[in-house]
């Protein structure tokens, strides 16, 4: 394997680990602040896809699609926080599993009933279809390098958010003690319904952009969620640092694993044998990953007691 | 007393027509389609619904009853259905399974029952050598065809280094098992994908950096859209290749122009040259308002071979009904089509490649890839 080829899978690794993120922090945001499992997360995922290829295909501008996906998706999360959701903060965790499992079906059959159920269309624009040289020969994707860069700008601009405003304190303090803050005068079913509809916004914004290099289908949320609820345990569930450094490192051990498994195993065996359990071990490769980090810190790496 | 008159009139309506059906019921034959009509892969069944219906209505023949169940996909669920559709419903004949691991779980106990499968799509193995049924019969294609046929243009028309990729579960292994049976030059790489993958881009640098001349796949539904789509975005300039699956008329809309130039082997396209297709496409457009795929086509040729045998025998005689099916009496939507000792088909497959007409992505005929084509696993079938 040439230099070239493994920074180029470093490089969709790190592509792959970003898109990651997206989800995860929400989904992780979420957990944190209201304690609650939302199995739904991949769902808003899926909204905010379909809604991209529809605004897309109507207006023919990808941008407006983008800014339509952020709009639906956070309005489908602040619509079911306040329908369902806002009911489930008291209960048991497998009430809320149950709950957020019937939103998927919800989700789900109605998107067939308003789109039908073929995949949709959604394309990159024109103008990022190609692909770019970058320093060193390697030709990469423009669109994905543009996933890289977004990615970056939201993971700063989430930090800046948690760190440095008034929303971001009250965010945190949330976490810390609900009581505690709902006492000193925050309204906080406003402020749980804010954290939703943003944490709802990111799986949409994910959602349309990698719509449009996948499949914009039914049920493209769900293998998105698991790898999500990876991300979180390993990152520490609640802690956006937590999520970044998770999603990166999934992002990474799952796209390398592929590829340096079977190349691995050829090295002293057989090429079809290794070929088959280099593909085999590279499937579980993140689910080792989780294990191995939750064996030294039960916690996930940035989790707190 | 109005109420109890409604009352009494309506259950002497329903006791008459229960009484006129009882009389029709000689040759009435009773179908139970179980398919995918919701999920990931609901497309795939709605097709096949959708092909079966048109030509259960174009024969307007009343002695032909459908039951419609939706198995999601889920082998249990088509169990269980098949099993309401024998116990309960009574059905004679039961067809619709899209999926290989679902056919393999309901076909062997209802064919053992004493009912007739037919399958509209999905042609595992099993069922056409050691496990083949004379209840069974296949109107699609077995697994590995298409992949046979592919191989062969590839041997005729200069392809000397394939990168084949496959998801990594039996049916996936299969197709590419299918092409190394018949393929005779090198194999640059070959690659097994996690089932359900939808980023490629991995494999795709893959593809860049290795020395093969063309790109050998099968990813079904929603796997093909996303690797095609990025397959474009990437500017790898190799020639794609690989089983209809990936290009059918409900997946090329949402690939777009990405797929344009894509070779891909089936046994149907819409602009094969004969009437009863011909029809067969208008009819389509006309009842659904979109172009039909190739499991529509499937779908309407087995509703069309159910209604030559019941033409033929009645079919509460089995032996007749069998000899009828098996006759295979109908016009094809294919064209030429027979069936084997095996009771799976014996048809040209065509290789095509993905146009633009008008502003419409489809898929036109460029060559027969393998004329006459039956199935290697004919000789395990002892019945």
């Amino acid at each position: 394997m040439t230099t070239i080829l493994l920074i180029e899978q470093i490089l969709n690794g790190l592509q792959s680990g970003i898109m990651l993120f997206l989800m995860a922090a929400g989904l992780t945001l979420i957990f944190g602040v209201m304690g609650l499992i939302n199995l739904a997360h991949g769902s808003l995922y899926m909204v905010g896809a379909f809604a991209a290829a529809a605004v897309a295909a109507a207006t023919g501008s990808f941008a407006l699609g983008l800014v339509a996906a952020l709009i639906a998706a956070a309005a489908a999360g602040a619509l079911i926080e306040l329908v369902v959701i806002r009911r489930l903060y008291d209960r048991d965790h497998l009430d809320q599993v149950l709950a957020t499992f019937a939103l998927i079906l919800v989700f789900s059959e109605g998107t067939r009933w308003l789109f039908g159920s073929f995949p949709l269309y959604l394309d990159v624009p024109a103008a990022l279809s190609g692909p770019v040289t970058l320093p060193g020969g390697i030709l990469y994707p423009a669109y994905r390098l543009l996933i890289i860069g977004v990615g970056l700008l939201i993971a700063v601009g989430l930090f800046a958010l948690i760190a440095r405003t008034r929303i971001g304190i009250q965010i945190r303090a949330g976490e810390a003690d609900r009581e505690m803050i709902a006492a000193l005068g925050v309204d906080i079913s406003k402020l749980y319904t804010l954290v939703f509809a943003l944490g709802a916004a990111l799986a949409g914004l994910a959602g349309a952009m990698v719509g449009a290099i996948q499949s914009v289908q039914v049920g493209m949320g769900e293998p998105v969620l698991i790898l999500a609820f990876v991300v979180i345990v390993i990152g520490g569930i609640g802690s956006i640092k937590g999520a970044l450094v998770g999603a990166l490192l999934v992002g990474l051990t799952d796209t390398l694993g592929g590829v340096l498994l079977p190349l691995g195993f050829g090295a002293f065996m057989d090429q079809s044998a290794a070929t088959s359990i280099g593909s085999a071990l590279a499937s579980m490769s993140i689910y080792i990953l989780m294990a191995g980090v939750l064996l030294f810190k039960p916690t996930g790496l940035f989790g707190e007691g | 007393m109005k109420f109890k008159s409604l009352i009494a009139a309506a259950s002497i309506a329903a006791l008459s027509a229960g009484s006129a059906w009882a009389d029709a019921h000689m040759d009435k034959v009773k179908v139970g389609m179980i398919t995918t009509l919701s999920g990931g892969g609901a497309g795939l069944g709605i097709d096949v619904r959708d092909g079966f219906m048109l030509a259960a209505k174009m024969a307007g023949n009343e002695n032909l009853e459908v039951v419609v169940e939706d198995d999601q996909r889920k082998p249990d669920i088509a169990v269980q259905l098949a099993d309401k559709m024998v116990q309960s419903e009574k059905v004679d004949v039961l067809t619709g399974i899209i999926w290989s691991n679902l056919a393999m779980a309901v076909v062997p106990a209802v064919t053992a029952q004493g009912k007739f499968y037919l399958s509209p799509n999905a042609g595992p193995s099993a069922l056409a050598g050691k496990g083949c049924s004379p209840n069974y019969f296949n109107v699609s294609w077995q697994n590995d065809a298409f992949n046979e046929a592919a191989a062969m243009w590839a041997n005729d028309n200069d392809v000397k280094n394939v990168f084949l990729m496959a998801p990594n579960y039996p049916a996936g292994q299969d197709m590419i098992a299918g092409f190394k049976r018949f393929y005779e030059g090198d194999i640059a790489a070959e690659v097994y994908t996690k089932l359900g993958q939808t980023d490629y881009a991995a494999e795709i640098a893959q593809m860049r950096a290795s020395d093969a001349d063309t790109i050998y796949f099968f990813l079904p539904g929603g796997m093909g859209i996303s690797f095609m789509k990025q397959y474009a975005g990437s500017g790898v300039d190799k020639a794609v290749m690989g089983p209809a699956f990936s290009f059918d008329q409900g997946i090329l809309g949402a690939i777009g122009d990405a797929a344009l130039g894509v070779k891909n082997t089936s046994h149907w396209s819409k602009d094969i040259d004969n009437a009863a297709n011909k029809t067969f496409v208008e009819e389509f457009q006309k009842e659904y308002g979109r172009l039909p795929s190739l499991y529509a086509a499937q779908g309407y040729d087995t509703a069309n071979l159910l209604l030559s045998a019941m033409e033929k025998a009645s079919v509460t005689d089995a032996d007749a009904f069998r000899a009828a099916l098996k006759e295979a009496d109908f016009e094809s939507v294919r064209g030429k089509f027979r069936f084997a000792e095996n009771h799976h088909p014996i048809h040209d497959i065509f290789m095509r490649e993905v146009v633009k007409e008008g502003d419409v992505v489809t898929n036109k005929i460029i060559g027969t890839a393998a004329a006459d084509h039956q199935d290697a696993y004919g000789g395990d079938c002892k019945m």
